[in-house]
């Protein structure tokens, strides 16, 4: 051993070590954070569910389940989309500025195509899951109904879109899932428009 | 190392004691810590809390311990395996209600270990890094804490944790994968169980461990503050001992066990009597299992964390709120570097340093009690101004580190009065708002504008011994 050390040498092959060594702490380090997305099992779990729309009618709805919550599929007759803009002012928030539904989904029917409403059915207020009541001034909701959505739980209620009445318990619209057609009738619930 | 074997004052004890100091000085390391340790002479209660939340580590340690033996981290199972150990196990009620006071009595103590800290500027050079790792220690205890809630799997657990881990949701762009990747499912489910219960179990309490170790040897090396915030390193006799020093051992370790005693005292009284303590540390919603389809009326955090998550609702935006709250915590760490007041206990601070004091310590127990309201226009409005002054602590008091002239004064009044009325403004204010507005503005007239007509500005004069 001399005396002469090299220290430029010495700083190149510490530094050169550091990085090559950083880099392979940085890889050995992804498996463990990757470890922690959701496993296979919970991706099948979570999958985008289909569901087949050519045979409902109007007025009628199939209901089925993604992660975990009921959804629910409604075809809506032209007059009742005509009609969605008549009671703006009983609504909390008409315009849906709440950040309830996919950007593609805010507008005044709250969908896609006007025609068909994809929407969670759990009440925003405590997650009861709100009646289907299409039917004009049903008996059980005053001649003024206009056909919409009622939670027996606590009263809120939602109109033919899942806008939230003002003066109910619950003050935000209901949830509309991520969805995308994947053709004229074949609804994909859980992948967004943009990503088909 | 030292001249450990060779030093005649090391051995002078058994034989069998001498062969095992020669190879594992355990006398060195007593003196060191304890008999030969000079802690100021002059230490009130507020002294007690560090050793205190020392002894509900070790009882939060041993009391998880033997729960694990009886408790099933499983969505299926947690819940009931809770009330197996509540009905079935002998004495599994003791050890779980030690365990869940523990947990609320441990940020009681830490609450008011870092008050202490706050009133005697333990947190000023040459403490800063005692303080940080002392603020880690707080931080890693409130991730603690936050997992050992869902574990039970009761409506409030899965509710609560909802909540918070909706927060990162709130992070712009990667905000949704974010919480995702934290519950490990697009729900709150038994993966996110099992990982919580994995972290508090293992991960965070052997992080606390290590931290807390930080924390000591930090402490030994500086040595204790006091309340006269004079450091007794620097005046020493002739034998190198601090002249207003006495050794740990036996004369603090024998005071704070009469605050163990104490303690102890309260801490079983509220174990056998009142182990809901009036539905703060345990939930009455909590003894419902978790629903994914129901949620409960009102879902506050624990009491220990109601001061944040007022600052978080007080914002009208739910990434500003986040932000805020993480700001909260946050600048804490950097308090040293904020207070530069040379200065360090509150008793020669100026009255109006005292006077900020309590407000801020005020303005924290208001949030913590907004915190757990159910938010209404009064509620949301009181956190606000409490959040106001929360932060207005911190900017007076890096104002008051040096003496300022009267025009900074009120070049810092008109910036610290304008930045309250357009954060209001910005917030939408009312007649309610515009009212409750002379709160913050009046109490930062106090501190910044007392100081250019009284003399309440003036500190006092630091002796150069303890005083008593």
């Amino acid at each position: 051993m001399t005396n002469d050390v090299d220290r430029n040498r010495r700083q190149f092959l510490t530094v050169a070590t550091s990085v090559v060594g950083g880099i392979g702490v940085a890889a050995f380090a992804a498996p463990f954070v990757l470890s922690l997305r959701p496993s296979a099992k919970a991706r099948v779990a979570g999958a985008p569910v289909e569901v087949d729309v050519s045979k409902l009618t109007d007025g009628e709805r199939v209901s089925l389940e993604w992660r975990g919550q009921p959804v629910t599929v409604i075809r809506r007759a032209q007059e009742v989309i005509d009609k969605l803009p008549e009671i703006r002012d009983r609504l909390r928030d008409p315009d849906s500025d709440e950040p309830q539904q996919p950007d593609y989904a805010r507008n005044e029917h709250r969908s896609i195509k006007p025609e068909f409403l994809v929407m969670v059915d759990v009440c925003t207020h405590l997650g009861c899951a709100p009646s289907y009541r299409p039917e004009i001034g049903d008996p059980r909701l005053g001649s003024d109904w206009p056909g919409g959505f009622n939670c027996a739980c606590h009263g809120s209620r939602f109109d033919l879109a899942g806008r939230v009445y003002q003066g109910v318990p619950a003050n935000l619209n209901m949830v509309i899932p991520p969805h995308r057609y994947k053709d004229d009738t074949t609804v994909v619930i859980g992948e967004d428009e943009e990503e088909a | 190392m030292q001249d450990n074997n060779q030093n005649p004052a090391a051995s002078g004890g058994t034989a069998l004691g001498d062969w095992i100091e020669a190879r594992f000085p355990y006398r060195q390391f007593l003196r060191n810590q304890l008999t030969e340790y000079y802690a100021p002479r002059n230490f009130n209660f507020w002294y007690f809390f560090g050793s205190l939340a020392l002894l509900v580590l070790v009882i939060q340690i041993v009391t998880g311990i033997f729960l694990t033996m009886s408790y099933k981290p499983s969505a299926d199972h947690a819940f009931a395996s809770v009330e197996y150990i509540m009905r079935d196990v002998e004495w599994g009620w003791l050890i779980r209600y030690m365990h869940s006071t523990g947990a609320s009595l441990f940020f009681a103590v830490v609450y008011l270990h870092m008050f202490r800290g706050l009133m005697y500027g333990s947190y000023k050079k040459p403490r800063e890094l005692l303080w940080i790792f002392g603020m880690l220690i707080y931080v890693v205890l409130m991730a603690e804490a936050f997992m050992g809630y869902l574990l039970p799997w009761g409506q409030m657990s899965y509710w609560g944790a909802q909540v918070i881990i909706s927060l990162f949701g709130a992070v712009p762009g990667i905000g949704e994968p974010l919480a995702t990747w934290i519950r490990g499912d697009y729900l709150i489910s038994d993966i996110t169980l099992n990982r919580f219960y994995a972290l508090h179990v293992v991960a965070l309490p052997l992080v606390l461990i290590g931290l807390v170790l930080f924390h000591l040897i930090a402490l030994r090396t500086s040595g204790s503050n006091n309340p006269d915030g004079i450091e007794i390193k620097e005046d020493k006799d002739e034998n190198g001992v601090p002249k207003d020093g006495i050794p740990f051992h036996p004369y603090y370790t024998l005071k704070d066990l009469v605050a163990v005693g104490i303690f102890m005292a309260v801490f079983f009284f509220i174990v056998f009597y009142m182990p809901t303590f009036f539905g703060l540390f345990l939930k009455p919603a909590n003894f419902e299992m978790a629903d994914h389809l129901q949620t409960p009326e009102h879902v506050p955090p624990v009491w220990y964390f109601t001061p944040f998550y007022a600052v978080l609702r007080a914002i009208p935006d739910t990434f500003g709120g986040v932000l805020a709250m993480t700001l909260s915590i946050v600048i804490l760490f950097f308090l040293p570097w904020i207070d530069r007041n040379p200065i360090k206990s509150w008793r020669y601070r100026s009255f109006l340093y005292k006077l900020l004091l309590l407000t801020f310590a005020g303005a924290f127990i208001v949030l913590g009690y907004v915190g757990i309201q159910p938010a209404s226009t009064t509620i949301d409005q009181i956190g606000w101004r409490m959040t106001q002054l929360y932060f207005l602590f911190f900017v007076v008091s890096w104002i008051y580190s040096y003496p300022r002239s009267n025009r900074y004064y009120y070049t810092a009044f008109a910036i610290v009065a304008g930045v309250i009325l357009m954060f209001d403004l910005w917030r939408g204010p009312d007649a309610f708002a515009w009212a409750m507005s002379i709160v913050p503005l009046g109490l930062t007239a106090i501190f910044l504008l007392l100081p250019t007509v009284t003399r309440l500005d003036e500190s006092k004069p630091v002796p150069e011994r303890l005083t008593s």
